[in-house]
């Protein structure tokens, strides 16, 4: 087998990435692997997974208005344009932001989009009420550092109730 | 740096546990984020910051995690990061983080926590053999420890939130890494692959995502972490596994009745370059240690133990030798060390 890349040398490294039963082979020769970055594991990898995920999100993007490339997370400012390009979300808040459009992906992804195991018991229960206090005062200071007044609100309302929540357990 | 963890050979390559002539290890990774935080691909140097020393406190607090040690990742140098890619305990892509990370590591190496990779928190649980229920329980714990200091971001319908979607829900990876020479020997390896990549698994190299296959070790994950609990995924990778054992075996089996004599100079011949050889690159030690494995499996050959070869296939490569011989060495160089080490290690047995 010649390789792919180059046409001239025996291919002699065989990748095989299936994904959602999407097969993608490669057969390469030893320099062309090694361009690629298969040879060393530590080089970029090669994965076509960023390829892939924008590939499918754009494709649920034509279906649905265009408007969806400008919409931004509101918290980390991150816009769905880059999200597609990135494959990488920004923040929990992402999943409200594009909460329509990532359903439909997961369910591609993964078949289903409907979360099945351990629960995370979450909110002052399953946290340290004191160090979510100081974690929020943190981001507060820096929301009011960088301007984010919207977020500097935001946050000092979940502060403000989080202490309410701390009263009450101190009686 | 290191040098308690250099001079182990790390409880997950003993070489005890279930099925150990074949599989190697077996692996769990849970990934978390915290609420209200930017996650690593995006997140600015304060906001990393934070992470580290939240999740840093929050161990100092598990009594699960209480003997490990924590680092941070501007004390880690690049010699060091190789050294822990090759024991499997930071990820490649962890190699690249530039500030602002940590890593946790247990003093026997069966947990890592690596911080601000992709996602804030990835928590890993390792064990020799096959064992994914142990290594799953000992994950979940750490997890639940982890959960009482740090509030994780996490949807009722979507489960556990990551940067990528495909680790959303369980964000549980389960593996094996899988020795399979005798289906690579009856050429059925490929098929074999085929079964399995359409049982909704993936398989990789030695090294994870995008590697290449060494010394006929492949590794075995799920690929959805979505819409299924953290039991079925394990329970249903352990099924495949064992189906693959049984594939394994009978591949050997046959090879053992129908070329005997082929077999038995293969591993033969392998052990007498192992102990004879002034240079060796690394595939051809990992190549070689393959087929003494496989005699060792097979009661050809029993003049080495599978811990040894366990350990010969962490020692023998790039990163370890270095740190083994205490200096820097180039490609050429270091192929005379390898060759030095593994000739060391099987005279003395």
């Amino acid at each position: 087998m010649i390789c792919q890349d180059c046409h001239k040398n025996k291919a002699t490294v065989h990748v095989t990435h299936v994904i959602n039963n999407q097969k993608v082979i490669l057969n390469l020769c030893d320099e062309c692997a090694a361009r690629r970055g298969f040879n060393n594991p530590l080089k970029s990898v090669p994965f076509p997974l960023a390829d892939f995920l924008s590939s499918m999100v754009s494709k649920t993007l034509s279906t649905s208005a265009e408007k969806l490339a400008e919409k931004t997370c509101p918290v980390c400012k991150l816009s769905y344009d880059t999200f597609a390009k990135t494959g990488k979300l920004g923040c929990g808040n992402c999943f409200s932001a594009f909460r329509e459009p990532l359903a439909d992906l997961l369910r591609k992804i993964h078949g289903s989009n409907l979360h099945r195991g351990k629960r995370h018991t979450g909110g002052a229960s399953g946290i340290e009420p004191l160090k979510e206090e100081a974690r929020l005062k943190d981001e507060l200071k820096q929301a009011v550092s960088t301007e984010d007044f919207e977020r500097a609100a935001q946050l000092r309302d979940m502060i403000k109730d989080l202490q309410k929540k701390l009263e009450v357990s101190d009686v | 740096m290191f040098d308690d963890i250099a001079n182990q050979i790390g409880s997950w390559l003993t070489g005890d546990g279930e099925e150990s002539a074949i599989v190697l290890s077996s692996r769990v990774r849970l990934a978390r984020n915290i609420k209200e935080l930017t996650y690593p691909p995006y997140a600015e140097a304060s906001v990393r910051e934070n992470v580290v020393n939240f999740v840093a406190a929050a161990i100092g607090k598990s009594t699960e995690l209480s003997q490990g040690t924590f680092y941070r990742s501007e004390d880690i140098n690049e010699l060091d990061r190789f050294f822990l890619i090759e024991r499997h305990l930071i990820s490649p892509e962890f190699m690249r983080v530039e500030s602002a990370s940590g890593l946790y590591i247990s003093p026997q190496e069966e947990a890592a926590i690596m911080v601000n990779e992709e996602d804030h928190l990835r928590i890993q649980s390792l064990c020799s053999g096959l064992s994914l229920r142990q290594a799953l329980e000992r994950a979940m714990k750490i997890d639940d420890d982890m959960a009482a200091s740090l509030d994780f971001d996490y949807d009722t319908d979507f489960g556990f939130l990551t940067s990528c979607p495909t680790n959303v829900g369980t964000g549980m990876r389960a593996s094996v890494l899988i020795h399979l020479a005798g289906l690579v020997l009856t050429k059925e390896i490929d098929s074999v692959i085929d079964h399995i990549t359409k049982l909704g698994l993936v398989v990789r190299g030695f090294y994870g995502e995008g590697s290449d296959v060494w010394g006929n070790l492949f590794q075995v994950s799920n690929q959805t972490t979505l819409g299924r609990s953290e039991n079925d995924i394990a329970e249903s990778l352990e099924k495949v596994t064992t189906q693959i054992i049984e594939f394994e075996n009978k591949a050997r089996e046959r090879l053992v009745a129908d070329a005997e004599n082929e077999i038995a100079d293969k591993v033969w011949r392998a052990h007498g370059i192992l102990k004879n050889a002034r240079v060796l690159t690394s595939e051809e030690t990992m190549s070689l240690l393959s087929a003494v494995r496989l005699g060792i499996a097979l009661s050809i050959f029993d003049l080495v133990s599978i811990r040894t070869i366990n350990e010969l296939v962490l020692l023998s490569q790039p990163a370890h030798l270095q740190k083994h011989v205490g200096e820097q060495l180039d490609a050429a160089e270091r192929d005379v060390a390898r060759a030095n080490l593994v000739r060391e290690r099987l005279c003395n047995v």
